[in-house]
């Protein structure tokens, strides 16, 4: 196992506070796994709490601060945070607008979320819930949990985030949500599969010069395994999958990303091929955003996400952001 | 605890024998940690046996250090304690399992197995509902549901259900829950929760047999 950590027992912990070290602008809650921005309750303005497990980073934590997240949770490797985590972080952000909890859909992480809203609601503090669920590798029918929640998480997080930073009240600002989740759609491909701390090998066993196609963020197994593919080939099954779905009839915004074992240098290259499908079948790209933002450990591998936008929803993903990862404007 | 060790009079137990069987269940999941979390690593994400070691560890802390006084009482610590701990759907599942099961029993100081049989139903009812699952979805459930059934006629018919129940898994293709991704690929693999219920139903069984019940 080549891992830079100590014991599994503590890579949470212990990335919790180096980044509270590296980020000033953040209140990092150790011990509790919760990471706000400082200047939080802020009056007057909607509160978005996300979180989900670890190993997914620069979501959730890095998403945090004006802009884009108010409060994430931090659950266990590859594990939902615990209502606890979320109560707490929605009663540190809540100025009595309310709160948007962002929630993938993951078994674990809808009822987690879903027990803490309780509770949240309970002490008065007034919760709305988004559920992000992208993925078309993910036939969403009687005989699955629906569609995962992947790349399109960071565009929901981003664009309700900058709404609620204008001063949208709770209802609008779940609308807002919603209506980016229903235009997302992502694809994931890995070329190799993940190590987890706690298993200390890879999750699942993919021979030299295979790889698979409809991967999820936990190291889950996708849903086809072939031959190794170029990137062109990738790109072409990947972007057809999404667009498939999504049958766009105005710009897209584009996130090609990486799964964390990926160098730029091969996402760039993807992302050339990634905009050459797009040309091909005459969508236009508004904005692309290429990088590792929603990863899976140190996988190898990348997803496509597109999202359909409008004038209000492009507007807002240009709306400044001051976070870990994701920063522009003013 | 109020409670002689051993003690089954007849064939009541009092909250001393939930103490030990919770405390049974965290060493034999610590036990078996390794392989739920192999089993997980098969067709989910692997953290299945690291998670529910974490969860039940702090149930025994709990129950160690603020035994409750009730049957009812320890399993809705327990439940209350799990859904503070694992997180997951592990988390949610087994905490309500307990705590609607603890709920159920009531305020009785002493609990006779066919009582216990008939809380565990509405336990089992409550996760059938959260999780939106049922028998054949290669959930937990698989083991639960027989094992609770079992639990009518004895605690080592339960235990023999419940064990049998996660072997029916194995040719199972997954509806619920992160293996149910992977479709037809999910058969072939035991899955992991009803790895773990059986283990709560082997420490059950075991606990009661060491206190002369059957």
């Amino acid at each position: 196992m080549r891992m830079l950590i100590n014991v599994p027992e503590t890579v949470v912990a212990d990335a919790l506070r180096g980044m509270a070290a590296a980020h000033p602008e953040l209140t990092v809650d150790v011990e509790q796994g919760i990471v706000v921005r400082r200047d939080a309750p802020v009056a007057g303005k909607v509160a978005l709490v996300s979180g989900g497990g670890s190993g997914h980073e620069p979501l959730h934590s890095g998403f945090v601060g004006p802009g884009m997240l108010s409060a994430a949770c931090a659950g266990a490797v590859f594990t939902s945070p615990v209502p606890d985590q979320m109560v707490r972080a929605a009663a540190a952000v809540d100025s009595g607008a309310g709160v948007l909890f962002v929630v993938k859909n993951y078994t674990g992480d809808v009822l987690n979320f879903e027990m803490a809203a309780e509770l949240a609601e309970d002490e008065g503090v007034q919760v709305a819930k988004v559920l992000v669920d992208d993925d078309v590798a993910v036939t969403d029918s009687l005989y699955t949990a629906g569609r995962r929640g992947t790349g399109g998480t960071l565009f929901v997080e981003k664009i309700a985030g900058a709404a609620a930073e204008e001063g949208a009240p709770l209802e609008q600002v779940e609308a807002i949500a919603r209506r980016v989740n229903a235009r997302c759609r992502s694809f994931g491909v890995a070329l190799s599969a993940c190590t987890t701390p706690a298993k200390g090998g890879p999750t699942f066993e993919l021979p030299e010069g295979e790889l698979e196609l409809g991967i999820g963020i936990h190291g889950e197994p996708g849903r086809e395994r072939r031959g190794m593919m170029t990137s062109r080939e990738i790109a072409d099954y990947a972007v057809d999958a999404v667009v498939e779905d999504l049958r766009p009839s105005g710009p897209v915004l584009a996130l090609v990303n990486g799964m964390g074992g990926t160098p730029l240098l091969e996402l760039y290259g993807f992302n050339a091929e990634v905009q050459r499908v797009l040309a091909e079948r005459r969508i236009p790209v508004a904005r692309t955003l290429v990088g590792n933002y929603v990863t899976s450990l140190d996988m190898a591998g990348c997803s496509v996400t597109l999202c359909e936008v409008d004038e209000e929803l492009l507007r807002l993903w240009d709306a400044p952001v001051r976070t870990a990862a994701l920063r522009w404007g003013r | 605890m109020g409670e002689g060790v051993g003690v089954s009079r007849g064939e009541t137990f009092g909250a001393g024998f939930f103490v030990r069987w919770l405390e049974g269940t965290a060493s034999a999941v610590d036990r078996e940690a390794g392989l739920l979390t192999e089993l997980d690593s098969a067709i989910g994400d692997a953290d299945h046996g690291v998670n529910l070691k974490r969860g039940f560890a702090a149930v025994a802390e709990l129950l160690a250090k603020e035994p409750p006084a009730t049957p009812g009482a320890v399993l809705v610590a327990a439940g209350r304690q799990l859904i503070s701990t694992v997180g997951g759907a592990s988390g949610p599942l087994y905490g309500t399992l307990l705590r609607r099961t603890g709920k159920a029993l009531g305020e009785d100081e002493r609990v006779g197995r066919e009582r216990l049989a008939e809380a565990f139903g509405a336990g089992v009812a409550a996760v059938s509902q959260l999780g939106g699952a049922q028998v054949g979805d290669k959930t937990m459930l698989d083991a639960l549901v027989p094992a609770v059934e079992a639990l009518w006629t004895s605690f080592g018919a339960a235990r023999t259900a419940a064990e049998e129940g996660a072997l029916a898994t194995v040719p199972l293709r997954a509806r619920k829950g992160r293996a149910s991704y992977l479709g037809e690929r999910s058969i072939g693999h035991q899955d992991p929760g009803a790895t773990s219920s059986a283990l709560l139903f082997a420490e059950l069984a075991g606990t009661a047999r060491a206190e002369g019940a059957a």
